[in-house]
């Protein structure tokens, strides 16, 4: 069945196309604006702010200590996190020192088969990023092995790092900067703020079954 | 902004079949206006409707005929000023797609790039300066959906009203709203056509203003009908002959 | 004039305009649509730009849309995606069907998708004894009320808060009845993550689909969407065989071009990119991810150069919001799965003119639609085309049922304004017997529907041609 729809298909879309030029070869892109780093952190900023995105900038040597005063304002338990990453590294450093009022560390344990109750009870899950877009202010991540998916969707509240030199003016600059048509990973994310929903009389509510907070770091060096 | 055309000697004016025949004060009323600046106006007499009807109503083969009898009857290298959005829209954008691929394609394509609306001819290429002579009264202005959208004149009709200095212009709400009328379609579906004309009454209503102003026939016998119905008490009027009314009061 | 195989249009419509609330509700959310737009696209120019850009790379698209689905069925399977091909809507039910057996599965998980509501694939499923379910917010609701959407983008906005409350209190067990907004998404969450847990295989509908690198695009606010694709073992996603752009570079306009659009946003919450299930390493994600590529007619849509535009279509939902008629009557009157202006064009031509050529006549032409279409279909020229095809009047006929409306009446009405407006003296003739009898004309047809909201229009005792001979006006 398969192969002959395939066939009949594809047969009427070439008869409809045939001896036709290909038609509108490929526009210039839109001009986009090229920001400094400062302003494309501010422009980042603001853009996330305005969806309720929680933005700190803060400088590289710090970020854990924010961090730190972060999650324990909002009693979390748990932390999930990814342990084989440069940023698992410096979690992991900085845990040592004093570990009572701080969460527990949550690794990914095993297939999400096998880790899906622990994962659906976590508190919060934190994530590196790829880099950012100014022009539209999201985060983009490439979940891999070490930070699989779900990290940044069930966990209700997710912290993204972001370091503020790869903040890239426009999506079609990042795609194309970092080549990415000749890469493309499993799963790529563009993360704007928390999950939000206006179904109901087009009044905007937050928290609906994406994450309920978003925190973003951005890390200057 | 491109360069505002040059003031010609003589110009056509294409009249409309409902100006003929519904709204034929108003339809001289523009002759007039361009008349008093100094052009000289021909209308061909023989000049009947620009063919929108059939075309918008499933019947293109009888709209390439009465599309092409008004062409053959304006001959000469003049401007074709014609004092409704539709009409103008019509002959200027329609015409070219209507006749795609005919062998009178040539003959339309230099018809349809002299048309020009009446609001638009009056601002720009006459500069018109006008005195209002009338009393102080408060209108409002619906703006048509070919005048808006495809001719893009909107703000020369509204620009002409401003230069009235006795007339307050107060805004629609919706004022970019189509009013129900699109030919066959108040006919076709009259009962979606009439909630709409009746949403644009009750707009005018709330403006408080004593006259509704437009640049379309079809648009003013929609709104005015349905006034007239409701026995609301504002009047429907071209903007055509609220102008030359205003600038000619005694 | 009610047809035998198609929804009574002008029935649901004048029910529609009737319904108070109803029409208070799309009012209020349309009018909310418009000014959102207005304000994401506050530069013109900008805008306009966009917008060809958008006409472009659509174009592009369906220029070569044989070779960019190959392209994409091999960067997929290279990929590990199962692409399967689906003529009709039976098919599809069917791929999914055997891809839920196979893992015998019976709890299914949706993100929104409005291909599967083309398929009636919930009713479908349901027969089959799987549960399939909503978990879009306004899906989830519409679902537990046993409706359809009203629009392509927020399903359930000709509900208001009261009635959702009614329904959240009546349909899901130990809910008590609540109007706050937070609290009734707090139950949706609720309930909704359990479904999540449990699923065994999650739908998804498509954005885009890049030939280039074989990778799906899906975008949305919620969260839904993504749980549904990436929690379940088993992914399936549906499109519609229009749905393929040429490259990843294509994407950021389009993206631009549909959030702005459809909800007046720079970017939605979640922009998620699939090329393949989960890999040799990988903790998450599908095992298993299955395409299913839909025509249902849209290859014939294909084969016409100026119906094809048609196909352009993101389903953005903006013409909806714009269209004056969509606004009194919402999305159900329509009758159909794709209401408003895209609905309009794209309904007749995959049901046919019998069942859905009345929507052709549902529309003034005001063109607001085609002045916000991101990619710039003009849909009164195409309405024109296929009222012509309705008549089988002009030279040529693709659509399905094409000339089922020819009838004497119209034909000699036009034939005879034809006649009058091609002959001079024919046309005098003709204006002065409507200057004296006018008023007298019977109300019946025409001018019968005419005057139930209007006074019939009073013909001048002079023609405007007479006041001009009166005024001595050059004749050439």
């Amino acid at each position: 069945m398969n192969d002959a729809s395939r066939a009949q298909i594809l047969n009427r879309l070439h008869a409809a196309t045939k001896q036709q030029p290909v038609e509108a070869p490929e526009a210039a892109g839109l001009p986009g604006e090229a920001f400094s780093r400062d302003e494309k952190i501010e422009k980042l900023k603001s853009l996330m702010e305005a969806v309720r995105t929680e933005v700190h900038v803060v400088g590289a040597p710090n970020w854990t200590a924010l961090f730190k005063e972060i999650l324990i304002k909002r009693d979390v338990k748990t932390l999930l996190y990814a342990p084989d990453t440069t940023l698992g590294d410096r979690l992991q450093k900085a845990w040592v020192t004093e570990s009572n009022e701080l969460p527990e560390l949550v690794t990914y344990d095993g297939q999400i088969e096998d880790f899906k109750e622990k994962l659906f009870a976590t508190d919060a899950a934190i994530t590196s990023t790829v880099g950012g877009i100014a022009e539209t202010g999201a985060v983009i991540l490439w979940p891999d092995k070490n930070e699989p998916r779900l990290m940044s969707l069930v966990p209700p509240i997710h912290i993204a790092v972001l370091e503020a030199e790869k903040i890239y003016n426009t999506f079609s600059e990042a795609i194309q900067t970092e080549n990415w048509s000749d890469k493309m990973p499993t799963n790529v994310l563009l993360i704007s703020g928390p999950s939000k929903t206006a179904d109901i009389e087009l009044t905007l509510a937050f928290g609906v079954h994406g994450p309920k907070e978003l925190i973003v770091l951005i890390v200057k060096d | 902004m491109s360069h505002d055309p040059q003031k010609p000697e003589k110009v056509y004016y294409f009249g409309t079949c409902l100006m003929d025949t519904i709204y034929p004060e108003a339809g001289l009323a523009g002759l007039k206006l361009i008349q008093h600046e100094g052009v000289q106006v021909i209308f061909p007499r023989e000049q009947s409707c620009c063919g929108q009807p059939a075309y918008n109503s499933g019947f293109p083969k009888e709209a390439r005929k009465v599309a092409l009898t008004q062409v053959r009857l304006f001959t000469e290298n003049y401007p074709i000023v014609v004092p409704s959005g539709s009409c103008a829209a019509m002959m200027k954008h329609h015409y070219p797609l209507l006749f795609a691929g005919d062998a009178n394609l040539e003959l339309i394509q230099q018809f349809s790039k002299r048309i020009v609306e009446l609001s638009e001819f009056l601002v720009r290429t006459l500069k018109i300066k006008m005195e209002d002579r009338g009393q102080p009264i408060k209108v409002t202005w619906h703006s048509s959906c070919h005048a808006l959208r495809e001719m893009h004149i909107i703000e020369y009709s509204k620009s002409l009203i401003r230069q009235l200095q006795n007339v307050e212009l107060i805004e629609l709400q919706n004022e970019h709203e189509c009013c129900g009328f699109g030919g066959t379609f108040a006919i076709k579906q009259p009962n979606i056509s009439g909630a709409m004309v009746s949403d644009k009454v009750a707009d005018a209503q709330q403006t408080g203003a004593e006259r509704l102003l437009a640049g379309d026939c079809g648009c003013l016998m929609n709104i005015s009908g349905a006034m007239d119905y409701q026995k609301v008490p504002v009047r429907s009027q071209h903007l055509a002959e609220f102008i030359w009314e205003r600038t000619h009061a005694k | 004039m009610p047809n035998d195989t198609g929804p009574n249009f002008q029935q649901n419509a004048s029910r529609a305009l009737n319904d108070k609330q109803l029409r208070k509700n799309f009012k209020f959310a349309m009018g909310n649509f418009i000014l959102k737009r207005k304000q994401i696209f506050s530069d013109e120019s900008k805008t306009e730009q966009l917008r060809q850009i958008g006409n472009d790379i659509k174009r592009r698209a369906l220029s070569q849309l044989p070779q960019l689905l190959e392209q994409l069925e091999e960067k997929c399977t290279q990929n590990g995606i199962q692409v399967h091909w689906a003529e009709t809507l039976s098919e599809a039910n069917q791929h999914v069907l055997r891809i839920m057996q196979t893992h015998r599965a019976t709890r299914l998980v949706k993100g929104k998708s409005m291909v599967s509501e083309e398929m009636g694939l919930n009713d479908f499923l349901q027969k089959k004894g799987i549960e399939a379910r909503e978990t879009d917010l306004g899906e989830f609701i519409i679902q537990l009320n046993n409706e359809k959407p009203s629009h392509i983008i927020v399903p359930a906005i000709h509900k208001n808060k009261k009635q959702i409350a009614q329904i959240f209190h009546e349909k899901l067990s130990d809910t008590p009845y609540t109007e706050d907004v937070e609290e009734l998404n707090a139950i949706a969450r609720e309930t909704l993550r359990k479904k999540f847990f449990d699923a065994q295989v999650g739908l998804s509908g498509v954005n885009f689909a890049v030939a280039e690198t074989g990778t799906l695009c899906l975008i949305e606010n919620e969260g839904n969407g993504r749980m549904s694709t990436t929690v379940p073992p088993v992914h399936i996603a549906v499109m519609g065989l229009e749905k393929v752009v040429e490259k990843l570079a294509d994407v950021p306009p389009l993206l631009r071009l549909l959030t702005g659009s459809a909800t007046g946003q720079l970017i939605t919450t979640y922009v998620n990119m699939i090329t393949s299930p989960r890999k040799d390493g990988e903790r998450d994600g599908p095992r298993e991810v299955h395409l299913i590529i839909l025509d249902n007619g849209r290859s014939k849509i294909l084969s016409d150069p100026q119906l094809r535009q048609t196909l352009q279509c993101i389903r953005c939902g903006t013409c909806l919001n714009h269209c004056p008629v969509y606004t009194r009557i919402g999305g159900h009157a329509y009758g159909f799965v794709y209401p408003g202006p895209i609905g309009k064009i794209l309904n007749p031509q995959i049901e046919g003119l019998k069942k859905a050529g009345e929507l052709a006549t549902a529309s003034s032409l005001c063109e607001a639609c085609a002045e916000v279409c991101p990619v710039k279909i003009p849909i009164p020229q195409l309405l024109r085309r296929l009222r012509n095809e309705s008549y089988a009047s002009d030279s040529f006929s693709t659509v399905k049922d094409s000339g089922y409306k020819k009838n004497l009446i119209e034909t000699i009405a036009w034939k005879s304004w034809e006649m009058m407006n091609t002959h001079p003296l024919i046309n005098t003739i003709g204006q002065k017997i409507m200057s004296r009898l006018g008023a007298q004309i019977p109300k019946i047809g025409p001018l019968k529907q005419w005057t139930r909201h209007r006074t019939a229009p009073k013909f001048a005792s002079k023609s405007l041609h007479q006041l001009i001979d009166e005024e001595g006006i050059q004749d050439e």
